[in-house]
C-alpha cells in the first residue's frame, strides 16, 4: 500500500519527490528545536547531581532521533504527479494520503514559503478548489520550480475551468 | 419609535429604477427586537421593585438610566435605518448602509442564483419580511434587504428573478408546481419517534422500574434520562418550529420550500447549487417505511456577515414523507438516483473488526452519474454526490486500515457539511474507484446536466 498503490492510481506516471533541499530545511528546523533543548538537558544532568537527571539527555536524544526518523518518513512519503486532466498528490507516513484533484476545479494557487523554506529557496504551492476537505499541497519545490508549477497549472485550470 | 406604522411606500407603487429607496422604518425594531425584549425583561422587574424614596426627589435613577439606553438604542437604530437605502440599478442590487464606516454592497443581478423570503416572528406582527438574495461564487455577498413590508416583499423578489433572468421587470413570478406538503400530523409523531427521543424515555421508563430495586442507581439514571429528554424536547420543538407546514414545489428553476411556524420561510434552492443529498432513515421509521431527505448547498461565504441567521440555509429537503415518496422527490432533484446498494457493494468481511458498529450499513457504490456512501448502526444515511458535482478525490488509508488491507475513499464537493466517505473498502477495490470516480466525474463535466423530466405522479404515501 505505497509506492504500487500510488503507481495504479496514476496510471503508471511516475512521481515527482521534493527538493532534497526540503530534507535539509526540515533537518534545520530540527536541528533547531532540538539542539537547544539537548544543550539545556546536558547543563542540567552536569548541573544536578541526581542519577536520574543523567538520563534526561539521553531521552532528548531518543526522541529527537525518532522526530527525525519520522520526519525522514514523511519528506520520503511526500510525491505528486501532473497528468494530462488532473494533479496527484501522495503523503502521509502512517496516514496515507492520495489526492487526485482535476485541474479544472482549482479555483486559485497559493505559492507560500516560511522563513526556514526561504533560506533554502523553497516554496510551498498549495491548490485550492470550492471544497474545503480539498488538501492538494506539494511543499519543498525549489522556488524556480514551485512557480513555474504555479504557472502550468494556472494555465490548465483557465483552459479546463468548469463551474461549480 | 412610533406604536404605528405609517404608510409609507407601500401604497405606492414599487417601480424599480434609478431612485433610491429605504427600508421600512419599522425595521430596526424588528431586527433589535430580542435586544428590546431582553431590555424589557431586565428593566422592568427591577423598576417595579424600586421602593418609593425617591417619589419626591423625582424619577428614580434606573429609570433615567434605561430611558436613556433606549433612547440611544432608538437614536441608534434610526440612523442605521437613514442611512441604508437600496436600489435596482445599472444590472446590480445596490445596497448602502453604515454611518460611520460606510459600505456599499454591489449584487450583479446575473449571478443572483435564489431570492428568498423570511418573515420572522415579529416581523409578521408588524407586517414586514426579508429578502434575502442568494449569489453564485465564492466569497460572493449575499444581500439583505431587511425589512420590506409584507406586500412589497414578494414583489421585490419576483422582480429581481425577473430581472436575475434577463426578463421583462414586469415578469410575475414563474408559477411553482407543488410536489409534497408535510402535514403536521406527520411531523411531530415522526419527530418524537426518532431514537435520541424515544431512547431516553425507554431508559426513563427503566429508571422508574429500576428505582424500587436499587434507589440510588435508578434514581441517577432517571435524572440524567430527564436531562436528555429535556434536551432532544428542545431539538424537537425547534425542529418542529422549523418544518412546520413544510410544502415543496418546483419552478423552472430549483425547489421551492415554505415552511416554519414562528418565521416563516420562502426559499428557492437552485438546482445548480445542489452538491449532495442525504437520505436520512431512523432506526424506528424504516419500520413504519419513512425516510427524510436532506441537501448540502454550496458553500456561503462567512465574510463580514456575522448574523447567524443570515448563514441558515436550507437543509431539509424534505423532513418526512414515507420512502416511496422521498424517492419520487430524490429523483425529481437528482434524476435516476437510486439510493439502494446493488450486490457487492459492501466493504469486505474483515472489516466488520475495523469497523464493528457502521458495518451493517456500510456500502459505497457509483454508477454513470452519482456516487452513493451508505453509513451508520441504528440510523441509516445514504449519501449521494452527483459525479458533476465532485471536487476532487482522495484515498486515505492509517495504520489500522493497512494492517486490514482495506482503505477509505473520500470525495469532496463544495458543500460544506458532508463528503460522500467509502470507508473500508478493499485496498485494490479502493484504487480502482478513485480512478474510475475521477474519469467519470471528468467525462461528466464535459456533458452538461440534464434537466429534471416532466413530473410523475406523487406515489401514495405509506
Amino acid at each position: 500500500m505505497s509506492t504500487v498503490v500510488t503507481g495504479q492510481i496514476a496510471g503508471g506516471a511516475d512521481l515527482k519527490r521534493l527538493s532534497p533541499r526540503f530534507w535539509l530545511a526540515r533537518q534545520t528546523e530540527l536541528a533547531l528545536v532540538w539542539g537547544p533543548l539537548f544543550i539545556v538537558a546536558l547543563v542540567v544532568a552536569l548541573i544536578v547531581h541526581v542519577s536520574a537527571a543523567d538520563l534526561l539527555p539521553v531521552v532528548i536524544a531518543l526522541i529527537a532521533g525518532v522526530a527525525w526518523l519520522v520526519e525522514r518518513g514523511r519528506y520520503r512519503s511526500w510525491g505528486y504527479t501532473e497528468r494530462e486532466d488532473d494533479l496527484i498528490v501522495v503523503r502521509g507516513l502512517m496516514f496515507r494520503h492520495v489526492s487526485v484533484v482535476p485541474y479544472g476545479r482549482m479555483q486559485f494557487i497559493d505559492v507560500t514559503a516560511g522563513p526556514i523554506d526561504r533560506a533554502f529557496g523553497l516554496a510551498t504551492v498549495q491548490l485550492h478548489t470550492a471544497a474545503a476537505a480539498t488538501d492538494a499541497r506539494i511543499p519543498g519545490l525549489v522556488r524556480a520550480h514551485a512557480d513555474a508549477l504555479r504557472d502550468r497549472l494556472a494555465l490548465v485550470g483557465e483552459a479546463k475551468a468548469t463551474g461549480l | 419609535m412610533s406604536a404605528s406604522p405609517p404608510p409609507f411606500q407601500a401604497a405606492v407603487p414599487l417601480e424599480v429604477g434609478e431612485t433610491w429607496r429605504r427600508l421600512h422604518p419599522l425595521s430596526p425594531i424588528v431586527r433589535f427586537g430580542r435586544v428590546l425584549i431582553g431590555v424589557l425583561v431586565i428593566a422592568v422587574p427591577s423598576i417595579a421593585e424600586q421602593p418609593g424614596l425617591h417619589r419626591d426627589a423625582g424619577l428614580p435613577i434606573s429609570l433615567i438610566i434605561y430611558a436613556g439606553l433606549l433612547a440611544l438604542g432608538g437614536v441608534g437604530g434610526f440612523i442605521s435605518w437613514m442611512v441604508t437605502r437600496w436600489r435596482i440599478a445599472d444590472g446590480n442590487l445596490q445596497i448602502e448602509t453604515g454611518f460611520i464606516r460606510r459600505q456599499s454592497l454591489r449584487i450583479p443581478l446575473a449571478r443572483i442564483q435564489a431570492v428568498d423570503v423570511i418573515a420572522p416572528l415579529s416581523g409578521r406582527f408588524l407586517g414586514l419580511a426579508e429578502v434575502r438574495v442568494v449569489s453564485a461564487g465564492r466569497g460572493a455577498e449575499h444581500g439583505r434587504l431587511a425589512y420590506l413590508t409584507a406586500a412589497q416583499a414578494p414583489i421585490v423578489r419576483a422582480r429581481l428573478l425577473a430581472l436575475a433572468h434577463g426578463l421583462e421587470v414586469s415578469t410575475p413570478e414563474p408559477d411553482a408546481l407543488p410536489l409534497l406538503h408535510v402535514q403536521n400530523g406527520l411531523l411531530l409523531p415522526a419527530l418524537l419517534m426518532r431514537s435520541q427521543v424515544l431512547a431516553p424515555i425507554l431508559i426513563a421508563v427503566a429508571a422508574v422500574a429500576a428505582i424500587a430495586a436499587a434507589p440510588v442507581v435508578g434514581a441517577g439514571a432517571l435524572g440524567s434520562a430527564v436531562t436528555v429528554l429535556v434536551i432532544s424536547g428542545l431539538g424537537v420543538a425547534r425542529a418542529f418550529n422549523e418544518d412546520f407546514d413544510f410544502a415543496i414545489s418546483e419552478a423552472g428553476d430549483g425547489v421551492r420550500l415554505d415552511r416554519g411556524l414562528l418565521q416563516r420561510r420562502h426559499e428557492t434552492i437552485p438546482y445548480g447549487r445542489i452538491q449532495a443529498v442525504r437520505v436520512v432513515e431512523p432506526f424506528f421509521w424504516r419500520a413504519l417505511g419513512w425516510a427524510r431527505l436532506e441537501v448540502d448547498v454550496a458553500r456561503q461565504s462567512v465574510s463580514r456577515e456575522t448574523d447567524r441567521d443570515a448563514q441558515q440555509v436550507a437543509r431539509t429537503l424534505i423532513p418526512v414523507a414515507s420512502r416511496d415518496q422521498a424517492l419520487w422527490l430524490l429523483a425529481r432533484v437528482m434524476p435516476d438516483a437510486y439510493p439502494d446498494p446493488p450486490p457487492g457493494a459492501g466493504p469486505p468481511s474483515r472489516a466488520r473488526l475495523k469497523a464493528p458498529l457502521s458495518f451493517h450499513f456500510l456500502a459505497a457504490w457509483f454508477g454513470q452519474r452519482y456516487v452513493y456512501a451508505r453509513t451508520g448502526r441504528v440510523q441509516r444515511s445514504t449519501i449521494i454526490v452527483p459525479l458533476v458535482k465532485v471536487q476532487s478525490v482522495r484515498l486515505k488509508s492509517g495504520p489500522l486500515q493497512r494492517g486490514f488491507h482495506v482503505a477509505t475513499v473520500d470525495v469532496d464537493t463544495a458543500g460544506r457539511r458532508w463528503q460522500a466517505s467509502a470507508r473500508c473498502r478493499d485496498e485494490e477495490e479502493a484504487v480502482t474507484m478513485v480512478r474510475h470516480i475521477s474519469e467519470r466525474a471528468r467525462l461528466s463535466r464535459r456533458v452538461p446536466p440534464p434537466r429534471p423530466a416532466n413530473p410523475v405522479p406523487v406515489p401514495a404515501a405509506g
